[in-house]
């Protein structure tokens, strides 16, 4: 085999990530849903790798979801994000990490049209400075927090308590990756892998013990598709998309789904609640659902922590059959309860959907 | 007015997004709206490439125009370098830009959007706040979503957020002085005029449609925009 050959294809397929001193922008919908996956991410990175990660606390969203809803207009859109870089160039870092995928393809295609177009950063640099006085420099690096992760999947995987395995049958557990549209299908390049071999959470759980299933709807949208969610009229998209990649997946019987951005893992979870009422369908085993996590969430607990630290409780499907198969040990008792053991009552349980 | 087409081409979307299409319909093959809605990306790029005024205008009048997700499937494949999602991109501006938007019912909805994610963004600095958006709005968030909101604070707390507090975290107060910078840049660069346009707009229409307009979402122009569905959107 010609290995230089191989090498020199699969350099298109690869991205440069930075190895320390972070600038973090929280994500909008992460910070709703998902907040255990933000402290997750956080606490991975400082207290068991050692990394530099500043938080600004003037730091706001980037406007990903209003800009993609149509009622942000572009110019607004790139100086709000060229705020943030201003933000991160006061504070003397430049690799910038994003929690959010849309927050990834907003800030890559801001770059992308100043490259292209180049009298729109001239145009933003003065609306910046006449609304804020700021100024700012291009980020050296931009890497989403699931890069971050992939990264350093190698050092959490060192770390690590225990494995994507079913500990019953001593295999792989079959993981069921959905990477999010804008993480690479609009800049390929900017992706691990590109959109044809999208590798970000490939690499996780291979290192992780897990095996990948592949399977048709694969890469389909889960269905946000934005103001088609946001608007309750439209939300038979949403959920049309999510049913057919759950009817995709179903027949290889996956043990678990790992996801890459804030929403989805949202929509696939939640759709599962939705169509188990609706049509009395459940795509896990005894009339449960597939559990649903966020790549925080799946390290964090290969790395031994509380799953309701890491918030698993606020999922719509239970996590409990994944972490029986895992063997990851949980107080049943303390799933809902708050700071210093407070009771927070529990939620009811789904008419259809079988839960914990 | 100027040609509607020198409008788009003014919009680096719209330039980027359509070099020269050969109608292959590969967007419309990889389209997940093209799936569920009524809804053919390749039949709105030949309509905007013809450069036909009228043709534009009915677009921009249209349900056609909203069905897009903006997943940007279609930039991945098409085989020109073309993507349909951008050119849709800048065709929603511009409906809303002249007023067009409110002669759909999809188009309608941009009030609903203003007005949440759109408010969200200049009180609070994030997309989302979700303290209070309980089942009634969201059914499919489920009971575990009425627990959490009941418990909303708390929830947030055991899970490490900053809920409401000064300094970093997750769901904190965003500083006055942050926030007043956001309004700012939305004043100079037109995000106030785009959303004082979807009011305006939106008033108008309510009076023609005989419907309450009031501020916030309880009021019953809201509420039909909201939740209307004439089903006739779908194959």
């Amino acid at each position: 085999m010609n290995i230089d050959g191989k090498i020199a294809i699969w350099k298109d397929y690869q991205k440069h990530i930075a190895a320390d001193k972070y600038f973090y922008v929280r994500s909008c919908v992460r910070q709703n849903f998902f907040p255990g996956s933000e402290t997750t991410f956080l606490r991975i990175l400082r207290e068991e790798l050692g990394k530099d990660v500043y938080e600004h606390p003037c730091h706001t969203t980037c406007t990903g979801i209003g800009y993609h809803g149509d009622i942000v207009p572009l110019d607004t859109m790139m100086t709000v994000v060229a705020r943030q870089f201003a933000l991160m160039t006061e504070a003397g870092y430049e690799n910038l990490v994003p929690s959010c995928i849309t927050s990834f393809g907003i800030y890559t295609e801001v770059l992308d049209t100043w490259h292209h177009f180049p009298e729109t950063e001239a145009r933003v640099r003065e609306y910046l400075k006449k609304a804020t006085g700021r100024e700012f420099k291009i980020p050296a690096n931009i890497a989403h927090a699931s890069d971050v992760v992939y990264k350093f999947r190698n050092e959490i995987s060192a770390k690590a308590k225990y494995k994507l395995v079913n500990q019953h049958t001593g295999k792989p557990l079959k993981v069921v990756e959905h990477i999010g549209c804008h993480y690479s299908k609009m800049f390929p390049d900017k992706g691990i892998g590109g959109a044809e071999y999208p590798y970000v959470l490939i690499g996780m759980v291979n290192d992780w013990g897990g095996e990948i299933v592949d399977y048709p709807e694969r890469r389909h949208c889960c269905g946000f598709g934005f103001r088609q969610y946001l608007v309750q009229a439209n939300r038979g998209y949403s959920i049309a998309c999510s049913h057919k990649k759950f009817e995709s997946m179903q027949p290889y019987k996956p043990d678990m789904i790992i996801t890459n951005c804030p929403g989805c893992p949202m929509f696939l979870d939640k759709w599962q609640y939705a169509i188990a009422e609706m049509e009395g369908k459940t795509y896990g085993e005894n009339g449960q659902g597939i559990p649903v996590f966020t790549y925080e969430e799946v390290a964090g607990l290969i790395l031994g922590y509380n799953p309701w630290d890491l918030g698993l409780q606020t999922h719509q499907v239970s996590c409990e059959p994944l972490l029986d198969k895992i063997g990851i040990p949980y107080n049943a008792a303390e799933k809902y309860d708050g700071v210093n053991g407070i009771k927070l009552g529990k939620p009811e349980k789904p008419a259809v959907l079988q839960c914990v | 007015m100027g040609k509607i087409i020198d409008k788009l081409r003014e919009d680096v979307r719209f330039v980027e997004g359509l070099k020269a299409c050969i109608n292959c319909g590969t967007c419309t093959a990889i389209c997940g709206a093209a799936e569920f809605y009524d809804y053919d990306p390749r039949a709105v790029v030949d309509a905007v490439q013809t450069g036909n005024d009228n043709e534009i205008i009915h677009l921009l009048k249209s349900e056609t125009i909203w069905y897009c997700g903006e997943c940007m499937s279609c930039k991945t494949r098409c085989p020109r370098g073309n993507a349909p999602g951008l050119v849709i991109m800048a065709l929603r501006a511009l409906s809303q830009d002249l007023g067009y938007f409110v002669e759909s019912e999809k188009g309608r909805q941009q009030l609903a959007i203003k007005r949440t994610v759109g408010q969200w963004i200049l009180d609070h600095g994030y997309c989302l706040y979700l303290e209070g958006v309980g089942t009634a709005l969201h059914p499919e968030q489920g009971p575990v979503w009425d627990w959490k909101q009941k418990n909303w604070s708390a929830v947030l707390s055991r899970l490490g957020a900053n809920y409401k507090g000064d300094g970093v975290g997750i769901l904190r107060k965003i500083p006055e002085e942050a926030l007043d910078e956001i309004r700012k840049i939305f004043e100079v660069t037109g995000g106030n005029e785009r959303f004082n346009k979807i009011e305006e707009y939106s008033k108008k229409k309510a009076e023609e449609m005989n419907l309450e307009f009031g501020d916030g979402m309880d009021n019953e122009y809201f509420s039909h925009i909201y939740t209307s569905n004439n089903q006739k959107h779908n194959k």
